[in-house]
């Protein structure tokens, strides 16, 4: 009985090649897009997909941290708006540079997880939950009382952020292959990460936190380093979401947004990754569709999420893999 | 230290490994743990006996960190560990095994035991590079699996293996961490008479590469193969000696031997 139990296994080593196909697909079509466009209504497809590419970035994060970490973040938000901030006020102050305001972005977010990891990670699972979701909010009313930069009402990004002085952003479809790339490399690096020691400690906490610790892991560290690497992460979407908007506001912290990243996941497939930009994409491309037929599109977007949570456990990726008999992620 | 001589003879030991000085521990009004003090030797494998709820995982829990004891000290090759962390304690050598099976189970066999051999092999602040693709990691792994007859099931993943498999994945683990103590929680608990012999088997050859502490309900094993026993009742050492001694120990046979023995 064990023996076939363990032939149905399958070992990270034969599945990478089928594995891989997936991913290689995502970014051909994303690749794609801006061509595909050229023949329609160009400048909104264009943003639409920027738009599904940026909270690509911060879902991945997210996945990084809870599908390998197995940390419910429900404050993640807060990183994505914490970095759009870094680029709105920086350029309130006449500073657009990017050399400037990315780093700036990818340290306050960082910088932002390290400071409530620490708090965070001394609980565990539902206060986990709670206590993210509350330093998500504070970022939310900070964001919201900060007059001097439009406070409630958000403020303009008046120009987008330029390399060396050169307004390379300008153009919509060079920002789109800018998003792209910068999802291409978060998505490279995070494959690579949770592949590596540090990777393969955070998930073995995820699955045994006490185990883990008994073999000389001191779990809290290691957690609270991809915490801060999710946070800056974060930041990155941010960035590009203040130059994607031309616009923030502190809604982007609020904690609809960060359940919205938690469905983005659950719906793509947790902890696969790509599954996230799948998850980004469904979940916004459903929100445009449903969104053009009724107000009420959350009604149907519902039941429907249900539906998945309960017969496509491991989310789209999981019914992709179901209905080509291949056995479903764990 | 005078505070042997209460004991049966053969407690004193001149190299300890592991020094328990009156440990006590509450839970609530609750006693478990009540004035334990104990020492163990280097490469001695020293067995901790008792009923049901006499405290010997509580005790355990205390020397491998997972509990903070209420009073005592703990002392490790030298140091003292009472409030160090339980990561910090297996960084020093201190290696267990749980009563209740605790392995990773979405890890195959393999990477179990391979993150055991990670974690005293360099640091694991280690970004890039395939963790699963370190040869020197995994041979030692797989050595380790292999001393316990897993050789040929390091793909399988531990959710998968049979629970006597599982009990030898957990000793496969402390054993891989090359610790200077191991302690083992009941490592039969639960396997058939068959895998209970084998184990035993596998525990005598670790005999003397490892001092141990063995918590043990099956009084076969323990009498195999402990150099010497304590016997744990209501949180106090009743008595401590070697396996001859404590057999014919009238208030062993009392309270916890009975007729089993006779």
């Amino acid at each position: 009985m064990t023996q076939t139990l363990a032939a149905s296994s399958v070992l990270p080593s034969q599945q990478t090649d089928r594995a891989n196909a997936l991913p290689v697909a995502i970014f051909l079509i994303l690749a794609l897009v801006p061509f595909g466009a050229a023949f329609g209504p160009e400048s909104y497809v264009l943003g639409l997909f920027t738009r599904v590419m940026v909270f690509a970035v911060a879902a991945l994060a997210l996945d990084f941290i809870c599908g390998y970490g197995g940390l419910v973040s429900f404050g993640h938000a807060a990183f994505v708006g914490i970095g759009a901030y870094a680029v709105g006020i920086i350029g309130a102050h006449g500073v657009t540079e990017m050399l400037v305001s990315l780093p700036v972005a990818l340290l306050a977010g960082a910088i932002f997880a390290y400071l409530t990891g620490t708090v965070c990670l001394r609980t565990k699972s539902v206060y986990f939950i709670m206590i993210t979701l509350a330093f998500g909010q504070m970022a939310y009313f900070i964001a919201g009382s900060l007059a001097p930069y439009g406070g409630d009402d958000g403020l303009t990004v008046r120009l987008r952020s330029t390399l060396l002085g050169f307004p390379i952003l300008q153009n919509d479809r060079t920002f789109y292959y800018f998003v792209l790339l910068s999802l291409l490399v978060v998505y490279f690096a995070f494959r690579t990460i949770v592949y590596s020691r540090f990777g393969r400690v955070l998930r073995g906490a995820r699955e045994n936190a006490t185990r883990m610790a008994t073999l000389g892991f001191d779990v809290f560290s290691f957690q609270r380093v991809g915490y801060v690497i999710a946070g800056a992460v974060g930041g990155l979407s941010g960035f590009l979401l203040a130059n994607a908007t031309e616009f923030v506001s502190p809604a982007y912290m609020s904690w609809q947004r960060s359940g919205e990243l938690i469905i983005m996941i659950l719906l793509g497939g947790l902890g696969t990754l790509h599954g996230a930009i799948v998850g980004a994409a469904a979940y916004l491309l459903i929100e445009e569709t449903l969104g053009g037929i009724t107000e009420q599109w959350k009604l149907i977007f519902g039941p429907l999420l249900v539906l998945i949570v309960l017969f496509a456990r491991g989310g789209l990726l999981g019914l992709v893999d179901r209905i080509r008999g291949r056995p479903g992620r764990g | 230290m005078d505070w042997s001589t209460e004991f049966v003879e053969g407690l004193a030991v001149a190299d300890p490994v592991l020094q328990l000085n009156d440990l006590h521990k509450n839970f609530g009004g609750l006693v478990v743990t009540d004035g334990v003090t104990l020492d163990i030797g280097f490469g001695e494998l020293h067995a901790v006996i008792g009923p049901n709820g006499a405290g010997k995982t509580t005790l355990i829990n205390q020397i491998s960190g997972l509990l903070a004891p209420t009073a005592g000290t703990i002392n490790f090759r030298g140091t003292d560990v009472t409030d160090l962390p339980a990561d910090k304690r297996a960084k020093l050598g201190l290696a267990r095994s749980f009563q209740i099976t605790s392995v990773l189970p979405r890890f195959s066999a393999l990477e179990n035991v391979a993150l055991a051999v990670q974690a005293r092999n360099q640091t694991s602040y280690r970004f890039f590079g395939r963790a699963d693709h370190e040869q020197p990691v995994n041979d030692a792994a797989n050595a380790a699996l292999a001393e316990v007859g897993l050789a040929d099931r390091g793909q399988t993943l531990a959710a998968h293996l049979s629970h006597g498999e599982k009990r030898s994945l957990e000793l496969a683990i402390a054993i891989a961490m090359e610790p200077k103590l191991l302690l083992l929680d009941e490592p039969m608990a639960g396997t058939g008479h068959e895998e209970s012999a084998r184990l035993v088997s596998v525990l005598k050859r670790l005999k003397g590469r490892f001092s141990m502490l063995l918590v043990e309900h099956d009084m076969t094993a323990v009498f195999a193969l402990a150099d010497r026993i304590s016997v744990l009742t209501y949180g106090r050492i009743l008595a401590s000696g070697t396996p001859d001694a404590v057999r014919a120990d009238p208030r062993v046979i009392a309270a916890y031997l009975g007729e089993e023995m006779e």
